[in-house]
């Protein structure tokens, strides 16, 4: 107590749960409005799977479907670019898929469930604009080492035919592959895994 | 003066600081006299802000936040609108002169050490608002929705998903869907046209009420508080008004031709300003062959493109950025001109300067090898500037500063300007409340001096060349 009646020790202990209640109080109140900046139920109901149709795709041909806003690719290699996928194994920075995100059937060389037919998502896995497919050999641009694959234009990641990056590159991992399957021999269903159906 | 107007005067006077703040801030604010070039920037930097403000809240009464209706609503404003293209040009174009002005603002003080003791608030409070127009100008880049808008926000959003933990659900939060849609087209017009606008007017007040707190710097780099006259006032200095509100309404004048032309002839600037990729909706499953970011923010790109991996690249751009906040720490030297600076601090000013350029050339371009290599070249030299300057800012070898301010010729422009305005005006006093304002108030009289001392000097001009071609002439 001090000479003019005030208990400053008091004051301070007053002070300091005022403080430390406004404060909780404060976390409490923002909830709200952080919650109202993640996705809503709608955007969150709208991740539908989609069917593709592969009947009618050509050696070296690339469709793209749009999977929850994505673009998904879905190329049907021919023999000689799936020769080629040994060609560049020393050169990629994960030719084995460990450290990428993939369903585990198709964690192989081909990075695919046949392995003529590739099916990505078409997101640079760098910052997320979508590369450009190249199955051109050796173009003036992208110099002698090139033996077809996808070039990403914004920061120059480059991936081999099987969606790997090459070592290097600013993109840290290889292309996603959704989970996928085939629903008969011509079409597939992306966004659902065989097993969660069976 | 009329006693009503007085009185008038009296009744604010008694119940609201208004004399008291146009003598702080207007009349009474004494500047170094010495300003040169340099010192529009500030001045254009806040008038082109306003111009954001105005013509920005005549675009959102046209145009509507909602991914299927952006675009066509900004075409609608280009075509239908009664005079909607100005509007709209006179905000794209205002926002690269913002940044243009701003960037010549920023290397006045590098070069004149304007962020050093004690004015290291006053650059603080700067790079926020230079943050807060990043921000501004990032969100306002996604609302016309087109293809260049679309890609870039998902560049930059997913900038944030480098970040190791939590980087993905950052992300996600910021978009509020899985990938840039309607949900962040929403989203960053709120940010765009009411968040930030506020934040950086709260901050453009605080970084003015910083700098007349301490005073202005000059290009000497010499404070005039040291010399004042028995008054007090500091005998190097004039009052911002009406000296420096008359040189910088000549300022912008000279601003605005040029602004105009650009406006009126090329508002996109050969895709600069407007990138060509832009006046194609956005669509979310091809990315244009070659994107890029606005020009402004080609030279952080560029860092970010020069590093090998995706976390370190966003590190290295985020840094890029934060070292600016650095600045006045980093800077040791004992003087704060570059006029009175040695060989090291002008070399590595100059290295700067074309690393800062040449990133913003290379962040335009497609990537190559020997662009990649350049880039990593002028990112190291952007990096070390800084990172060395504590060391050679304190062994450079430094001149001696004068006591006093140099004059350089602005006396010339000075007793000028001081003679314009005695000519037009003539100098009033008024008396508002206890306070005594002297306001030059132009004059009939004074507009017909001026007008026949500029016919004389004309006369004078048309006397001069006439004789050279007479001389000419009697020559051949």
């Amino acid at each position: 107590m001090s000479a003019n009646g005030v208990d400053l020790k008091k004051r301070r202990f007053l002070t300091l749960a005022l403080t430390a209640t406004s404060a909780v109080g404060a976390g409490f109140a923002s909830v709200p409005f952080i919650s109202a900046m993640a996705p809503s139920a709608r955007t969150k109901a709208l991740g539908a799977p989609v069917e593709v149709d592969i009947s009618k795709l050509e050696d070296g041909q690339l469709v793209r479907v749009k999977w929850r806003g994505k673009p998904v690719w879905v190329v049907k290699r021919s023999p000689e670019m799936l020769a080629r996928l040994n060609d560049v194994e020393d050169y990629l920075a994960d030719p084995d898929s460990e450290n990428s995100v993939q369903p585990e059937q198709c964690k192989n060389s081909y990075r695919s469930l046949r392995p003529e037919i590739f099916l990505a998502v078409g997101i640079c896995t760098h910052l997320g604009c979508s590369p450009s497919y190249r199955p051109d050999i050796q173009p003036e641009d992208l110099g002698e080492d090139w033996l077809g694959g996808f070039f990403c234009p914004c920061h120059g990641s480059k991936f081999d035919m099987a969606g790997r990056i090459y070592a290097g590159m600013p993109a840290p991992t290889n292309l996603e592959i959704p989970d996928h399957y085939y629903l008969n021999d011509d079409q597939i269903l992306v966004g659902e895994n065989a097993e969660e159906n069976a | 003066m009329d006693k009503r107007i007085i009185s008038f005067f009296n009744f604010f006077h008694e119940r609201f600081p208004l004399a008291k703040t146009w003598r702080e801030h207007m009349a009474g604010y004494y500047a170094p006299k010495n300003f040169n070039l340099w010192y529009y920037f500030g001045s254009l930097a806040l008038f082109v802000m306003v111009l954001q403000i105005v013509t920005g809240i005549f675009l959102t009464m046209h145009y509507k936040p909602d991914a299927d209706a952006a675009f066509d609503s900004v075409e609608y404003i280009m075509r239908d609108v009664e005079w909607g293209w100005l509007i709209r040009y006179l905000h794209s174009t205002g926002a690269s002169a913002l940044f243009l002005v701003v960037y010549l603002h920023m290397f006045r003080g590098i070069i004149y050490g304007s962020h050093k003791n004690s004015r290291e608030l006053v650059w603080l409070i700067g790079m926020l608002i230079f943050l807060a127009m990043m921000a501004e100008s990032f969100m306002g880049y996604l609302l016309p929705w087109g293809q260049m808008s679309y890609w870039g926000a998902q560049v930059i959003i997913s900038l944030f998903s480098a970040i190791p933990y939590f980087g993905e659900d950052l992300a996600l939060w910021i978009r509020g869907d899985y990938v840039v849609a309607d949900a962040t087209l929403n989203r960053f017009f709120a940010f765009h046209v009411i968040a930030v606008p506020l934040a950086l007017v709260i901050l453009l007040f605080l970084h003015i009420v910083a700098l007349h707190e301490v005073g202005s710097n000059n290009p000497d780099g010499i404070d005039i508080k040291g010399w004042k006259d028995p008054y007090g006032v500091p005998v190097d200095g004039i009052p911002f008004h009406p000296y420096y509100t008359v040189k910088d309404l000549f300022g912008l004048g000279v601003f605005l031709v040029i602004f105009a032309i650009i406006v009126f002839y090329m508002p996109e600037m050969g895709g600069l300003f407007l990138e060509h990729a832009n006046f194609i909706p956005a669509d979310p499953l091809v990315t244009p062959e070659h994107i890029a970011p606005i020009w402004y923010f080609t030279p952080f790109y560029s860092i970010l493109r020069a590093i090998p991996d995706k976390f370190g690249g966003v590190l290295a751009m985020g840094f890029a950025v934060f070292i600016l906040f650095c600045l006045p720490w980093l800077d040791q030297s004992k003087v704060r001109s570059i006029r009175y600076r040695g060989w090291m601090f002008k070399t590595a000013v100059t290295l700067f300067v074309i690393a800062f350029l040449g990133l913003g050339y290379l962040g335009m371009q497609p990537v190559s090898p020997v662009r990649v290599m350049f880039a990593r070249i002028f990112t190291m030299i952007y990096f070390t500037f800084f990172l060395l300057m504590p060391l050679y800012t304190r062994y450079d070898k430094t001149k001696p500063v004068p006591s006093r301010v140099t004059d350089h010729g602005n006396g010339l422009l000075i007793s000028g300007m001081k003679r314009a305005i005695a000519t037009v005006c003539i100098t009033k006093s008024f008396r508002i409340g206890s306070m005594e304002i002297d306001v030059p108030v132009p004059t009939r009289f004074g507009f017909s001096a001026l007008i026949r001392d500029m016919k004389y000097t004309l006369g004078q001009w048309v006397d001069c060349v006439k004789n050279a071609i007479k001389n000419v002439r009697s020559a051949g």
